[in-house]
């Protein structure tokens, strides 16, 4: 066993050991305790596990990759993924939490008195969530079998029955301070290695600082030019104008409307508590997603000079490159028989092929330290905070998928009569089904994981935003609106995503449809979302006014006071 | 349940509660205005221009984007919250 393997597993087992034992002790008796934390989550913890709950595998493995793919272009990600923070703590979280119910459906149906409105949004939950937690638990797959050489379908049973173990027992109580945990590996992971690049590459350990002082950013755009490559800095490179505002919009409303981000409001003691705790969250992500630009500067550098103009036989010697190739997520091909390896970019001019054939950019993160031959601890550490990102964000998933199913629809609308007793039982077996079901798919992913991922984004933004925050801002919004609303927004946004994926996910030899108007399948949530907004605000005004109560139910989320009292407790 | 259906009662209820909600709208459209700027014209829309502005070694619309507006949004929900803490209590509709 070599060193990396060693502090992997001693990581893996001391993290894994800590989250268990926070699900046990965090156990609960009760539906607000499994749904909603008994809301006494004091704001600083429910930021932390908001951030924990947020950074998905995708963030942590993934984003700082496609950044440096993308140069400036990459703020898409960083913009989006950060910007909803604004949107959900202004306009929607501090009513939410007023109105202290247990779900997102829950919101949906009673503002808008009606059973259809709320199914609708349950399924849409369902859906949304279940898309998501599939690309976690393989992500878990991915990392287990990277760092620690098992078969990915081991590495996802492992997950699914550490999730199980605390999301059963311990719901979102356990769930909220396993994150807690989770947030504090998964940040360490990720500024370690980037302090020790920033310290090693330009002698200021802040990378922050490093970026504006040093030369890093002249140096990568010189490089890239010289080899056929757009400058980094350039915007509007890799997509166009147009949709890079539609993509940033459809992230960041998609960011406010997620039902697992939502929910975690709903777990803190007042208003007040709300309104900091998303403060704290974005602060919390913040620290990586002002990180993860700047360690995609360096990785781009670093590969590219320790690539470019060396020889084969050197390059095929260092121990990353070997592990990597295997993965087949690495390659390179000695196109003209030099045995030197040349990297060249679509605009190159001097006739040489590229000659790096495959990068895929999951391995800029994991593979940075190596390539910055940081030490072995450090590299283990890097897949503890991958396995962390990854099951807190599955968990929160979990809970929505549960509460959806167990709260929304089984004891709001099939058996209201249910005792208490029986719904927490309902609510523990639908989320250990939940738990099967997308370990399933992290063994049997289908074949377009990642283009899924934009249509969560996309429905979220073209579905729940809107409905929201009009429930909480016209008080003339009915439910004839808000259902009209959101079936135009999620069939509209469904279809365009499907005709334009149509090549990976029915197989058809050219997309059905391009774009829209020069929106991508990834920014198209927000047409949906602006078609949701007019088509709710004109039906209702065509219609009946909500009855009375409803209009009192909406000035009174207006007001803090009374929400510590207020409970679900009918 | 009927307890939570019901505006609070404070004193001068009705008026107070749609100041302060008169409030809170203008403090929102102030932040969102920022929000947007900071976002869509200075980070987007405006890149041509401020990326020939240079802060210390980087075009000012790229940092904009990849790190000066993530900051902004931290202080800018931070703000809210303090703020509205003061109009919770000026029009008494405090926990």
């Amino acid at each position: 066993m070599s060193a990396v393997e060693i502090w992997t597993w001693s990581l893996v087992l001391l993290t894994f050991g800590i989250y268990i034992y926070i699900g046990y002790a965090s156990r609960v008796g009760d539906t607000k305790g499994f749904y909603v934390a008994g809301q006494g989550v004091p704001a600083l913890a429910n930021g932390a596990a908001t951030a924990a709950d947020w950074m998905s595998a995708a963030s942590f493995i993934s984003m700082a990759g496609l950044i440096s793919v993308l140069g400036f272009d990459g703020a898409i990600y960083l913009l989006g993924w950060t910007g909803g923070y604004v949107l959900l703590a202004l306009l929607l979280a501090p009513y939410l939490r007023k109105f202290a119910k247990y779900t997102v459906p829950d919101f949906v149906g009673d503002r808008y008195y009606s059973s259809t409105a709320r199914t609708i949004a349950a399924v849409a939950a369902v859906f949304i969530s279940i898309t998501y937690v599939a690309g976690q638990m393989r992500g878990v797959g991915v990392v287990f079998s990277r760092f620690l050489g098992m078969s990915i379908e081991v590495g996802v049973v492992v997950g699914m029955i550490i999730v199980a173990f605390f999301a059963v027992i311990g719901g979102m109580k356990g769930i909220t301070w396993t994150q807690v945990a989770q947030y504090s590996v998964l940040i360490i992971a990720f500024l370690i290695p980037v302090i020790a690049i920033s310290a090693q590459l330009t002698g200021n350990p802040i990378p922050q600082l490093a970026l504006i002082t040093s030369d890093l950013v002249p140096r990568l755009n010189q490089i890239q030019v010289e080899l056929g490559f757009n400058e980094y800095t350039q915007p509007f490179a890799n997509r166009s104008m147009i949709d890079v505002i539609a993509i940033t919009i459809a992230l960041m409303a998609g960011t406010a409307g997620l039902p697992h981000v939502i929910v975690r409001f709903y777990t803190v003691p007042n208003v007040r508590a709300a309104r900091y705790s998303a403060g704290w969250a974005l602060l919390f992500i913040s620290l990586l997603y002002l990180s993860a630009p700047i360690l995609a500067i360096f990785a781009r550098t670093n590969l590219l000079e320790s690539l470019n103009n060396k020889p084969i036989a050197e390059i095929q010697e260092l121990s990353w490159v070997q592990s990597w190739s295997r993965t087949g997520l690495l390659a390179f091909e000695d196109k003209n028989g030099d045995g030197i390896l040349q990297i060249r970019g679509p605009k190159a001019t001097d006739g040489i092929a590229n000659e790096l054939t495959k990068l895929d950019n999951d391995i800029i993160v994991l593979s940075t330290p190596e390539v910055a031959q940081l030490a072995p601890f450090i590299i283990a550490l890097m897949a503890a905070g991958g396995l962390a990102a990854a099951l807190s964000t599955a968990s929160g998933l979990l809970l929505v998928v549960s509460s959806s199913l167990a709260h929304d629809l089984y004891y709001r609308l099939i058996n209201p009569r249910a005792t208490e007793e029986r719904r927490l039982l309902v609510g523990r077996i639908v989320i250990f089904g939940a738990v099967v079901v997308a370990g399933y798919f992290g063994i049997n992913p289908p074949g377009f994981v990642a283009e899924v991922v934009a249509f969560a984004f996309g429905l979220a933004a073209a579905s729940f935003f809107p409905i929201i925050l009009l429930g909480i801002f016209d008080k003339r919004a009915n439910s004839q609106g808000a259902i009209a609303g959101m079936l135009v927004g999620l069939i509209f946004t469904a279809v365009m995503i499907l005709m334009m994926q149509s090549v990976r996910i029915f197989g058809t030899a050219e997309p059905l449809m391009g774009n829209f108007l020069g929106i991508s399948a990834q920014g198209i949530g927000t047409i949906g979302m602006i078609l949701n907004f007019v088509v709710t605000l004109i039906v209702s005004r065509m219609t009946a006014p909500p009855p009375a109560e409803i209009q009192e139910l909406v000035e009174s989320v207006r007001i803090p006071r009374g929400a510590g009292a207020a409970s679900a407790h009918d | 349940m009927a307890s939570t259906r019901k505006v609070a009662v404070v004193e001068g209820g009705e008026e107070m509660a749609v100041a302060y909600w008169k409030a809170n709208i203008r403090l929102i459209g102030i932040l969102l205005g920022i929000w947007f700027f900071v976002s869509f014209i200075a980070g987007y829309l405006m890149a041509g221009i401020f990326n020939n502005i240079s802060l210390g070694q980087v075009p000012l619309s790229f940092w904009i984007v990849q790190q000066g507006a993530i900051m902004t949004f931290v202080v800018l929900i931070f703000v809210y919250a303090v703020v509205m803490d003061r109009y919770d209590q000026r029009f008494n509709v405090h926990e």
